[in-house]
């Protein structure tokens, strides 16, 4: 498996390694970087606001005179563990509605794909900025409003799949081998799914952190004194116009996460088993 | 029989658009009726909201009752359909001005910044789009592929933050707030417009080339494109005349999807730059919980996007033949 | 015109690259050589490099794919030394192709007249009334249906054949000197590819154009070529004569070719005593899509009126063109159709109709197995995986005991035991399709339905497994049915045969009674179509020819649904009452039953 993996990364163009030595990078961080921060994340130890970078203060200090690179490293925590979380939970939602409507029959698809049609004819930033405001914005909410936001979207795609997928031979042979649904479902369509639907699980989490920091930049997202990428660039607005290292940042931080995802699904698309290389 | 097909296959057409509309209307419905939901799920209610913690109880069922609140739901949501329908979708709460007024002040200016985007976007979009298709693989295509990749996934801020570090910081060029009013000349609208166009534009174009490029390279592979190749057919009259009869419906498709991220996704931009749009308005809404504001925006912003989908399905329809004449 | 050859191709080789950018041989030292108005085939199976070298003619590889040595002459012209723009002024003007599948090669969104008068606008040769007038004379030589109005059409609108025929019409608008084929009439059904060639030969070939033609089909070659090349693996196996190799073939692979083409007769396996009830019973069954209207019909029927039994070990063959149903009988058996009327009896007890309600011991007695063995083995399963499937699903076989048996299934489809952790990725095409039969005859059944499990396949891989299927049958006894849309195949292996068309029985009858005349209209059609091996078969054979003019028909559902295209239609009589069904006298019971006015005197070819 390990060795498949490397074999896998080492296929790739340069493109992708670039994606996935960024994506690797910030999941690092997210998971050891505050255990590496230079200093309490609250605690205000520059004397000057909007410094630059120093030996002392690598990216410098911010609004209040904090440590920019240790307000980060705990950022990227907040940023790429609730969007991973609601990504996830948008794309198992998803997922298994789309493969309950596939098996299911007309009279389980018909009204669960009009609701999911009406509901993606909501704009999702638009969804969620109703959501914050009915239900507000503490951390768990926030995970469900960005999980509900995207689940139409997962089983938009998903349910596209499975449909086909049922409409395939093997399927066909399986039914009429007598196998149940839940076989159907989870054993022969299931598994032809996983590679698009890996691919959809990454920009689903793209969406879900530009959304998710969006939100906090505008002030309705993750509220102090939790702060994740988005409420840095926010909270340093004020430096926009001396051009302060405290929020460039976080903001090329956030670039640097969902570009690597990106690069790497692409990668993955064109050398992997996907579309592209194959005939 | 040929002009007979044609006649019918018109009104065949003419149907299937008709039953399009009937469906968007519906969807449009729907979606009113989750909106009103959402936001009926907010705890507490307006008239506490808007009294505060310190009213009596009988102050609050005083003005809940002016405001029609202990009414039913079904009976208010009639009542607030209505109120959409005829242009009156109520008073808006934190402004204490009907919300028809506020609007009416913000969405000149949103569509105007959506317009002037699309302006500049879709061509150059459509030049991205077909031009790296028609490289594919090359050296161009890949690096117009890496680029567009990028772009679609950097959040707005990021380019807003550098575009004004460039051009109001650096270069001094342009303002950094869009200082927009009514009494202004095209030509000081246009420079304060010019950052939020520009910003939007680089996102917008990035979606827009991509999906372009995979509709047109959709249709590259096809055995008609060989055909035509074998016919002597050149490259760029492959591309406009066989390739871009059965591309046209996906890229305005995408167009459609770009177009309507303009609307409601403006939000970021039109915040950094302080424009004065429609879905700023939004977020002020959201943030002081203005309902009656917030449900009329959203209605707006869905009505904006079934539109544009709309749009794009009736040209599917109208550029497939299958579809045009049966 | 001092040279000897219109078109000499020397050491062409063309290469293409693997994943690792390395670039590899498909095609390599071909030497061929063609003299003005000659036709040359170019036979070979899939992968045999007859396509790619074929368009090399044109100065054209596809994606991946590059031209790497040799020459390519045609008249004066060097294609490998021109550039993109000299090509381009060649093609569709002196060098014309005509695609494999015209309903794909067409532009979907422009109308047929754009299409077939563009090469004479683009390379400025004439004027658009005067390429449009000339478009409709090439129609009306074409023998298309509305010569005048056809232009107008769009390319859904139109069927494989015509859109085959109006192609030529686009090759031919501009008088090409040479005209390549890409295996025309292999996506049609038989009895329109007669009508297609017989088209060919007389506009294409006869208008004295060189022409070169790829097919993997001798039969067809030999009507078309005056040389042969034969085509293995990217390299020539046989050139020559098309007489000399088609009737004195010098290659072994060539023979092999020639003996798989003609389907060798497997021996039906003696009847054991025949119990009471057959095996399986289909009674009044009509079947087809969507909502089943007042009249108890579906609103599109696919099948009507169809009853039929299959003996215990017999073989049923059915066969009809697309679209005929054929394929729409195996998926009423097996419930994944609910018909609409009727019933189907296994061992005498009526079936559920759909899935619901039958039990696992029903369906493990049917089992389906699928034309296309891509589609039909899941691509996420490994060999043993698939097999193990129905031993745990209907015996409860698991661990050592399933093991053993996976392994006893490869053994009797001959697969190699050491593919049995291989994904279905990594198999070819015949092993596929073992594997697929070996997962039906994992669940032990007593009937297998088998759809066009041949079809898919190359022809001397579709012989091996005929022959597999024939030794099955011979050692295990089970039922088969065996659906097709070859009628040689049948005849060579079924018992019984019943022939389908648009969903209803025109004639079934032991094998004996469709080895000579007399047979029903369409019967005759079928196997007069199927082309034979010698040349001037397409001459002399009445088949697909214009059926006498007819009254209108009264549009009643129980017509006779040939009607249209019947040689032997009666006005009068078949376009006004419903034909019967009746026996087809022929010696010593082995009479087939027919559904038409005729009887055996008038069906007797004169």
């Amino acid at each position: 498996m390990m060795a498949r993996s490397i074999k896998g990364a080492k296929a790739l163009p340069l493109s992708g390694k670039v994606g996935l030595a960024l994506v690797l990078f910030w999941l690092v961080a997210a998971l050891v970087g505050p255990m590496l921060a230079p200093y309490p994340v609250g605690a205000f130890v520059a004397y000057d606001v909007f410094d630059g970078s120093s030996s002392a203060h690598w990216l410098g200090s911010d609004y209040l005179g904090r440590d920019v690179l240790s307000r980060l490293l705990w950022g990227a925590r907040y940023t790429v563990a609730l969007a991973a979380a609601a990504a996830f939970l948008a794309s198992a939602t998803g997922t298994a509605l789309a493969l309950t409507a596939a098996v299911g029959g007309a009279k389980v698809d018909e009204p669960l794909s009009r609701f999911m049609d009406m509901l993606i004819s909501i704009p999702s930033k638009i969804f969620s900025l109703v959501l914050v405001a009915a239900f507000g914005s503490s951390l768990p909410l926030l995970l469900l409003i960005a999980a509900i936001t995207y689940v139409p979207g997962n089983y938009r795609i998903a349910r596209a799949l499975a449909v086909n997928l049922t409409q395939m031979d093997y399927v066909q042979v399986a039914r009429a081998r007598g196998e149940g649904r839940l076989h159907i479902a989870i054993a022969e369509i299931l598994p032809n799914m996983i590679h698009p639907l890996l691919a959809d699980f990454g920009l689903r989490f793209v969406f879900i952190v530009l959304l998710l920091s969006g939100l906090s930049f505008l002030g309705l997202g993750v509220q102090p004194p939790d702060a994740d990428l988005g409420s840095l660039v926010r909270e340093n607005i004020s430096g926009l116009g001396e051009g302060a290292l405290a929020i460039l940042a976080p903001a090329i931080a956030i670039a640097t996460l969902t570009v690597g995802v990106n690069l790497l699904i692409d990668a993955i698309g064109v050398s992997g088993t996907g579309r592209g290389k194959r005939k | 029989m040929a002009g007979a097909s044609t006649s019918s296959g018109a009104k065949a057409a003419f149907v299937l658009i008709g039953k399009r509309l009937a469906s968007s209307l519906l969807t449009l419905l729907l979606v009113s009726v989750t909106i009103f939901v959402i936001a009926q799920l907010l705890p507490g209610d307006a008239a506490q909201e808007a009294l505060g913690q310190s009213a009596t109880v009988e102050q609050v069922a005083a003005l809940r009752h002016e405001m029609g609140l202990d009414r039913p739901a079904p009976v208010r949501y009639i009542s607030w359909l209505g109120g959409m329908v005829s242009g009156d979708p109520g008073q808006s709460l934190v402004a204490n001005m009907p919300v028809s007024e506020v609007i009416s002040s913000r969405l000149p200016n949103s569509l105007l910044l959506a317009a002037l985007t699309a302006l500049v976007a879709v061509p150059v979009a459509l030049a991205i789009g077909i031009g790296s298709a028609m490289n594919r693989g090359g050296r161009i295509d890949r690096a117009l592929n890496i680029t567009t990749l990028s772009m679609v996934a950097v959040p707005e801020f990021l380019v807003a933050t550098i575009a004004v570090l460039i051009f109001s910081v650096k270069l001094r060029w342009l303002p950094s707030i869009a200082l927009v009013s009514d009494e202004m000349s095209w030509g000081d609208y246009l420079r304060g417009a010019a950052m939020p166009i520009l910003c939007l534009s680089i996102v917008v174009i990035a979606q827009m080339a991509r999906m372009t490029r995979a509709a047109v390279i959709d249709q590259m592979d096809r055995p008609y494109v060989e055909m035509a190749v074998l016919k002597g057919v050149a490259p760029v009259q492959v591309v406009l005349k066989h390739i871009m009869p059965n591309a046209i419906a996906p890229i305005v498709n995408a167009m459609a999807l770009s177009l309507s991220y303009l609307l409601g996704g403006a939000v970021i931009v039109e915040t950094i730059f302080n424009y004065p749009g429609l879905a700023s308005l939004m977020v002020n809404a959201v943030t002081s919980r203005d309902m009656p504001l917030l449900q009329a925006c959203a209605m707006i912003f869905c009505a904006a996007y079934l539109i544009l989908m709309l749009i794009a399905d009736v040209t599917a329809i109208l550029a497939n033949p299958r579809l045009r004449a049966q | 015109m001092t040279q000897a050859f219109h078109v000499e191709v020397k050491d062409l080789r063309v290469t293409a690259r693997n994943a690792r950018g390395e670039a590899f041989p498909i095609v390599s030292d071909i030497d061929f050589a063609l003299k003005r108005g000659e036709v040359l085939a170019l036979i070979g199976e899939s992968g045999s490099g007859k396509t790619t070298i074929a368009l090399t003619l044109l100065g054209h590889a596809r994606p991946g794919a590059t031209i790497a040595g040799g020459s390519i002459r045609v008249g004066d012209a060097d294609i490998t030394q021109l550039d993109a723009k000299a090509l381009a002024q060649l093609r569709g003007n002196r060098i014309a192709y005509i695609a494999q599948s015209a309903a794909s090669a067409f532009n979907p969104s422009r109308t047929i007249m754009d299409q077939v008068v563009e090469p004479a606008l683009i390379h400025d040769l004439m004027l658009r009334d005067k390429a449009e007038a000339k478009a409709v004379e090439l129609f009306r030589a074409l023998a298309l249906p509305f010569p005048d109005t056809i232009g107008s059409r769009y390319p859904h609108q139109l069927s494989g054949g015509q859109l085959q025929r109006l192609m030529a019409a686009m090759a031919l608008i501009t008088d090409p000197e040479l005209v390549i084929l890409d295996e025309p009439t292999t996506a049609l059904d038989v009895t329109t590819q007669i009508e297609v060639l017989r088209a060919f030969k007389a506009v294409v070939l006869e208008r004295g154009a060189t022409a070169i033609y790829v097919s993997h089909d001798l039969a067809v070659v030999a009507q078309m070529a005056d040389q042969i090349v034969v085509l293995q693996q990217g390299r020539i196996r046989e050139a020559g004569a098309a007489d000399q190799v088609l009737h004195r073939p010098a290659g072994d692979y060539t023979k092999t070719l020639m003996a798989a083409a003609r389907p060798a007769i497997r021996p039906a396996p003696m009847r054991i005593d025949v119990p009471a009830a057959p095996l399986l019973e289909i009674r009044g069954v009509t079947a087809g899509y969507g909502r089943i209207g007042k009249d108890g019909l579906p609103r599109v029927p696919v099948l009507r009126d169809i009853n039929l039994t299959i003996e215990r070990g017999g073989t049923l063959g059915v066969i009809g063109e697309s679209g005929s149903g054929k394929s729409t009988i195996a998926r009423v058996i097996a419930g994944l159709l609910p018909p609409a009327t009727g019933q189907v009896l296994l061992d005498g007890e009526p079936l559920p109709p759909g899935l619901k309600g039958r039990s696992r011991e029903q369906f493990r007695r049917v089992q389906l197995v699928f034309q296309n063995a891509d589609t039909a083995l899941n691509p996420a399963h490994s060999v043993g995986q698939i097999l193990e499937r129905p031993l745990a699903f209907y015996a409860g076989l698991k661990g050592n005991a399933a093991h053993m048996r996976v392994l006893e299934l490869m053994d009797l489809i001959r697969l190699p035991v050491s593919l049995i952790d291989r994904n279905i990725g990594g198999l070819s095409g015949g092993q596929k399709q073992r594997v697929n039969l070996a997962r039906a005859l994992a669940a032990d059944p007593q009937l297998i339905l088998c759809d066009e499990v041949t079809s898919a396949l190359d022809t001397v891989v579709g012989a091996a497994i005929l022959d597999l299927m024939a030794d099955l049958r011979r050692e295990l006894g089970i039922a088969t049915m065996f659906i097709s849309h070859d009628i040689s195949t049948v005849r060579a292996i079924c018992d019984d045969i019943l022939v389908l068309y648009s969903g209803t029985m025109v004639e079934m009858g032991p094998r004996a009674a469709f080895q000579s005349a007399p047979f029903h209209p369409y019967t005759d059609l079928l196997i007069g179509s199927v082309p034979e091996m010698r040349a001037g078969w397409l001459e002399e054979s009445h088949a697909g020819r214009k059926p006498p003019l007819i009254g209108a028909s009264g549009e009643h559902p129980d017509l006779c649904r040939f009607l249209p295209r019947c040689a032997a239609r009666v006005d009068g009589l078949c376009n006004v009452t419903p034909p019967p069904r009746h026996p087809l006298g022929k010696a010593d019971g082995m009479s087939s039953h027919i559904l038409c006015h005729h009887g055996d005197e008038s069906l007797i070819p004169s």
